[in-house]
């Protein structure tokens, strides 16, 4: 909210700097964004009295005689057509600043500083200035407009400085207001909270007004949807000139960038901003059926707004109506049928309060955000509703824009907040900020603020102003002594009372980060990606229609439509990541993720999902294989004392033969494979990528072993190298689990050759194993591994027709 | 007789000078006169018979002498070559140092996860547990507990993305709060980490982020309870000597609000371009539980009292650790997964 100093220093007197008066709105909880000063770049221009005035022949110039009072008198060539001999202007002298202009004098183009210069001969020490050099407009003085030079008043004075003249000597503060705080959304709001911190009473501005007896006969407000509605004022003004604000208006309006459009619409827009209360007139000579009805708009009945926007509306918004047709959408904006024109001599002013969700619903829905709906979605106390029809009232006196009726139609639907009387104990109020604030500063704190406080004993009673809907309890009570009294006097505690508790992380979380540990020590990377993804994801992964992974959750108002589902598979945001890091050059290296997949029970939801934590690792580059992966799968399994099997698997994504499903007792848990190469064209991967992904949901459920010492045998262990040949389907995996059934005393199985060549017959391949053999309570006889090995071998050759290469 | 020896003597010297480059050099020097079998004095032995008896103990004796004055000699002579040879294996693996390292190929936690643990870790020591709220939210959890009804201008603070009337993705961590609440009598001690979302997408704004929520529930706490332990986690997290400054803010679910600023990290409160010449940076937001949200969670707000804080982890380690834009934690460029290692 902009709120020019000037404008603030009517309701109290600051005696303060700029810059402290920063400091003492944030230190009470205002956020100053931007402090700025009006006439920033405007230095050393004072009011100017041209003596003598020549033209210098064959140009447009003339040579001027300035008189700049104590400055001196200035010689000054001047090429503007309004120069005239015993006028007064605005002269820059010579090392003045200003802004610089372009050749159509209107465009500025930054700033400069005035120098000594010669002009056709002619000697010139310093510069007259028009209204756009000196950053000022139409609405702030007078003429300033005018493309050639800002004609300054008779009584100018001589010499003086002409920022306070044009305005130029204010400062503007850009004030972030808190949601709680809808009553300090106005110049005059703050200006409450500036007076309470300064410790300065508050000049309320006149409300007053005289009321003639002209009546609008017959006129009537009705409220038909009272929830929407609480409050409904409107009073009828005759004798209506329209005419335009006078300058001190105009100006302020100018300062927080509202242009002044005549005097009845201005009145409207000042009072909202010096109040808060949006307010809104009515040409009454197109209001129809002499009233005003306040009601859902029909389905599809269509309205036209100030701005000449059309826009169909539903039961959803709320509009005010004359007795046939709406004239006003509810809180947003006018209609162009009703607007103050020219010619308009009888107004209906209108000051509300409307429920702030359904503002703020027809406001988003219609994409239509106005400076009086933004006020109505925060909330608009009714004491503002109250006021600022007195206040409108008083400034068309003031203005002798138009006589005040006696028709003032007042529609209460009974949820009007009144002032209210407020009990709490103080010692509360100090327990919740666990310092003692001296009564004597809570009760000038309190007066401050307007609560009228009294205390008895540890009773604090306050009188709740109006506005301050906010103030519920004690706690709000503490907020706002502490914000007054000074954050500064919290003194550092460490909850002297408080129970002592356990801390730390749970046994899921532990194995988490274990196991994230495990893989950063595995080489690999952590990754975060977004919870959701693309629906264009799923046609990466080359999912058909009826795959699990489509049944999607759909963010119903997505920021795009590539962060529009919810992911059901970490698989794409990983391919993603590897696509981006090999544009960028980085052709191999490990990443994993563990977030969650969500799998809706039902759609759309009406229960919690499943939200399924996910492990997905990515691994990709020359040095990668199908194996590399494998050993990352491995380490998982051995970081969560579980053993993981693979078989021939398949995914749509994956190496139609280079992809196998991982098992953990016996349920499936995941994946892991080579990126299909038509996957990995279309992602640009100039390296081969692997993609692993466990369910972690599904491991966490599987019965995990635990750390636990296995004695060491006594006794020498042996080993045996086989080279065995066989059919060419035969796996690995089936080679080992023969083995190991075929002897209790095998301690491990590793495969360490493959070979199929000349050596071998044509069909077969050979694959060489080391067989770790460990002897149980008593040591191995001298022939007691060549008998287990030849049981090995006759199982061998029984289930898979394998003979001992020769 | 005695100049045969004198003779070997030299033949052995002269050979131990002239022909013994090397350790196998010198071994197959060494058999030419001591070989038990070929060698020159070996051999002199053998002549033992045919010397007159009367010289043979002399002679025994010279040769014996010659012997292990030879054997002496080759073993000094081993020793040389050993040492010699030591000296040149050395040499011939001279390196170059200021080469560089082989790459040791370990990998990092994310970002967000170091500044979490870090976090988790100073709060642990409190006695806060750790809770993980689900990301996918309803809106009594996410709203209308945490003192955000349905038409609650606070709504607007954070644009929700919706899935359906009632879910949503959670806007913030606070919801774990009431979970623990309703679950939990106090004490309560719990730190939240969680994904949070928000349809906010520019250089600042992510449409998902991170918040740690800590919530304490007990007797008799304070404001002052508050700002003592904020100012032991930043002294933690961004060094000793650190301070934190509280102001007046607004959120539903806390009252009074604070926003906590922490003394610049980067110059000690002077002002610097990291706290836009404040001496301060914005941290977090935090507060006393809001007696509606406690009694809401059917905690009784006469006897209990809690705070609570929440901390944006992006913000957090960017201000750490110098990241200069939130999209970089979630793009996983190698390149800077790569940078920060404070695992």
């Amino acid at each position: 909210m902009l709120v020019p100093l000037s404008w603030l220093k009517e309701y109290v007197d600051i005696n303060i700097t700029p810059q402290e008066l920063e400091k003492k709105l944030f230190s009470c909880g205002f956020e100053v964004e931007e402090l700025y000063e009006v006439g920033k770049e405007i230095s050393n221009v004072v009011v100017g009295y041209v003596e003598e005035c020549e033209p210098i022949p064959e140009t447009h110039l003339h040579v001027c005689q300035v008189n700049a009072g104590a400055h001196g008198t200035f010689q000054v060539c001047c090429g503007a057509d309004n120069v005239v001999k015993g006028g007064k202007f605005p002269v820059a002298l010579v090392g003045a600043t200003v802004y610089m202009t372009a050749k159509d004098h209107k465009t500025v183009e930054g700033t400069m500083t005035i120098k000594k210069g010669k002009l056709r001969g002619y000697e010139s020490e310093g510069m007259l200035c028009s209204g756009v050099e000196l950053g000022v407009s139409e609405n702030m003085y007078p003429g300033a407009g005018y493309n050639g030079l800002l004609v300054l008043s008779e009584d100018a004075e001589i010499g003086a400085d002409v920022k306070p003249i044009l305005g130029l000597d204010d400062w503007i503060f850009d004030v972030s207001i808190t949601a709680n705080r809808p009553d300090c959304q106005s110049i005059l709001g703050l200006a409450r909270e500036v007076a309470a911190v300064l410790n300065q009473p508050l000049k309320a501005p006149s409300l007053e007004y005289t009321e003639t007896e002209m009546e609008k006969e017959g006129f009537r407000v009705t409220v038909d949807a009272p929830d929407l509605c609480p409050r409904y004022i409107g009073h009828y003004v005759y004798d209506v000139k329209i005419g335009e604000s006078p300058l001190w208006m105009k100006r302020r309006l100018a300062l927080v960038g509202q242009d002044s459009i005549s005097n009845i619409v201005d009145i409207t827009n000042y009072v909202m901003l010096e109040m808060g209360q949006p307010m809104h007139a009515f040409d009454c000579n197109y209001l129809e059926g002499n009233e005003i009805k306040v009601r859902r708009a029909g389905e599809g009945e269509k309205i036209v707004t100030l701005d000449s926007q059309e826009y169909s509306l539903t039961s959803n918004n709320l509009v005010i109506c004359d007795g046939i047709k709406p004239v006003a959408l509810a809180g947003v904006m006018g209609g162009l049928n009703s607007e103050i024109r020219d010619t308009t001599a009888a107004v209906m002013f209108e000051s509300a309060k409307f429920a702030r969700d359904n503002i703020r619903k027809t406001s988003r829905g219609l994409g239509k955000r106005t400076d009086a709906s933004a006020r109505y979605e925060k909330d608009v106390d009714e004491y503002a509703t109250v006021h600022a029809m007195k206040r409108a009232l008083h400034l068309v006196e003031e203005l002798g824009c138009g006589k005040v009726s006696g028709t003032h139609v007042d529609v209460n639907t009974g949820n009007s907040v009144e002032p209210r009387e407020m009990k709490v104990s103080l010692r509360k109020v100090n327990d919740v900020l666990g310092i003692e604030v001296p009564e004597q500063d809570v009760l000038r704190i309190m007066k401050n603020l307007n609560f009228a406080p009294a205390i008895n004993g540890d009773e604090l009673t306050l009188q709740v102003p109006a506005y301050r809907e906010d103030m519920d309890s004690y706690p709000d009570v503490a907020e706002e002594v502490i914000r007054m009294y000074g954050y500064e006097h919290v003194e550092p505690a460490f909850m002297p009372a408080a129970l002592v508790t356990m801390g730390g992380m749970n046994e899921k979380q532990k194995k988490e980060l274990h196991l994230k540990k495990a893989l950063c020590s595995a080489g690999a990377f952590e990754c975060i990606h977004y919870s959701f993804f693309s629906p264009s994801d799923l046609d990466l992964l080359r999912l058909p229609e009826e795959a699990p992974e489509r049944n999607t959750i759909r963010i119903l108002n997505p920021i795009n439509e590539e962060l529009s589902l919810m992911r059901t598979t970490l698989a794409a945001s990983m391919l993603n990541a590897i696509a981006r890091n090999q544009k960028k050059g980085n052709l191999e290296g490990r990443l994993f993720e563990l977030g969650k997949k969500f799998i809706p029970k039902e759609l759309p939801l009406n229960d919690y999902p499943d939200e399924r934590d996910t492990l997905c690792i990515g691994v990709f580059g020359e040095k990668e294989s199908f194996f590399t992966l494998k050993g990352l799968a491995e380490k998982v399994a051995e970081t969560l004392y579980l053993k993981f099997d693979y078989e021939t698997g398949e995914k749509t994504f994956l190496h139609p033969y280079q992809t196998a499903t991982i098992f953990c007792q016996g349920v499936e848990i995941g994946y892991l494979g080579k990126v299909a190469y038509e996957v990995a064209e279309q992602l640009d991967l100039r390296t081969s990528a692997y993609l692993l992904e466990i369910d972690m949901k599904t491991v966490s459920e599987r019965k995990a072993d635990k750390a636990t010492f296995v004695p060491l045998s006594r006794f020498p262990e042996e080993s045996r190298d086989l080279a065995l040949v066989m059919n060419k389907e035969i796996t690995c995996g089936q080679v080992e689990d023969v083995i190991r059934k075929s002897c209790n005393n095998i301690k491990g199985i590793r495969l360490f050759d493959v070979y199929e060549g000349e050596q071998i017959p044509r069909d077969k391949k050979s694959m060489a194993f080391k067989v770790d053999f460990v002897p149980g309570e008593e040591a191995f006889e001298a022939d007691s591994v060549d008998k287990f090995v030849k049981k090995i071998l006759k199982n061998l050759k029984f289930h898979l027709d394998i003979d001992l290469r020769s | 007789m005695s100049d045969r020896f004198a003779t070997m003597k030299q033949e052995i010297l002269d050979g131990i000078e002239k022909h013994a480059a090397s350790r196998a050099e010198a071994f197959e020097l060494r058999k030419q006169f001591l070989d038990s079998k070929i060698g020159k004095i070996s051999q002199m032995m053998k002549e033992m018979k045919n010397i007159a008896p009367e010289e043979r103990a002399g002679f025994g004796k010279g040769v014996n002498e010659l012997k292990e004055w030879a054997q002496q000699r080759f073993a000094e002579l081993d020793e040389k070559m050993k040492a010699r040879e030591l000296k040149m294996r050395y040499e011939k693996e001279k390196i170059d140092v200021t080469m560089p390292a082989v790459e040791e190929s370990c990998g990092n936690l994310h970002p967000i996860t170091q500044m979490r643990n870090q976090i988790i870790d100073v709060f642990a020591g409190m006695g806060f547990e750790v809770f993980e709220n689900r990301e996918i939210e309803n809106d009594y959890y996410n709203f209308t507990a945490l003192n955000t009804p349905k038409d609650h201008p606070a709504r607007d603070m954070q644009d929700t993305f919706y899935l359906s009337p009632e879910f949503l993705l959670a806007t913030q961590t606070s919801a774990a709060q009431i979970h623990t609440m309703e679950n939990k009598k106090p004490p309560i001690k719990i730190l939240c980490p969680g994904k949070v979302f928000r349809s906010d997408d520019d250089a600042t704004h992510s449409p998902m982020f991170h918040q740690m929520e800590g919530l304490v529930v007990d007797e008799k706490i304070t404001l002052c309870d508050l700002k003592g332990m904020l100012d032991v986690f930043v002294q933690k997290i961004y060094g000793e000597g650190t301070t934190t400054r509280l102001r007046p803010s607004y959120f539903p679910f806390t009252e009074p609000s604070v926003e906590v600023d922490v003394s610049c990290f980067e110059c000690g409160g002077k002002g610097c371009k990291l706290c836009k010449g404040t001496g301060w940076i914005e941290i977090l937001g935090a507060g006393i539980v809001n007696k509606k949200v406690l009694e809401n969670c059917g905690i009784d707000s006469e006897k209990y009292s809690g705070l609570a804080f929440g901390i944006g982890l992006e913000r957090a380690t960017m201000l750490k650790y110098g990241i200069n834009n939130i999209k970089l934690l979630f793009e996983s460029d190698l390149r800077v997964l790569k940078q920060i290692n404070d695992n």
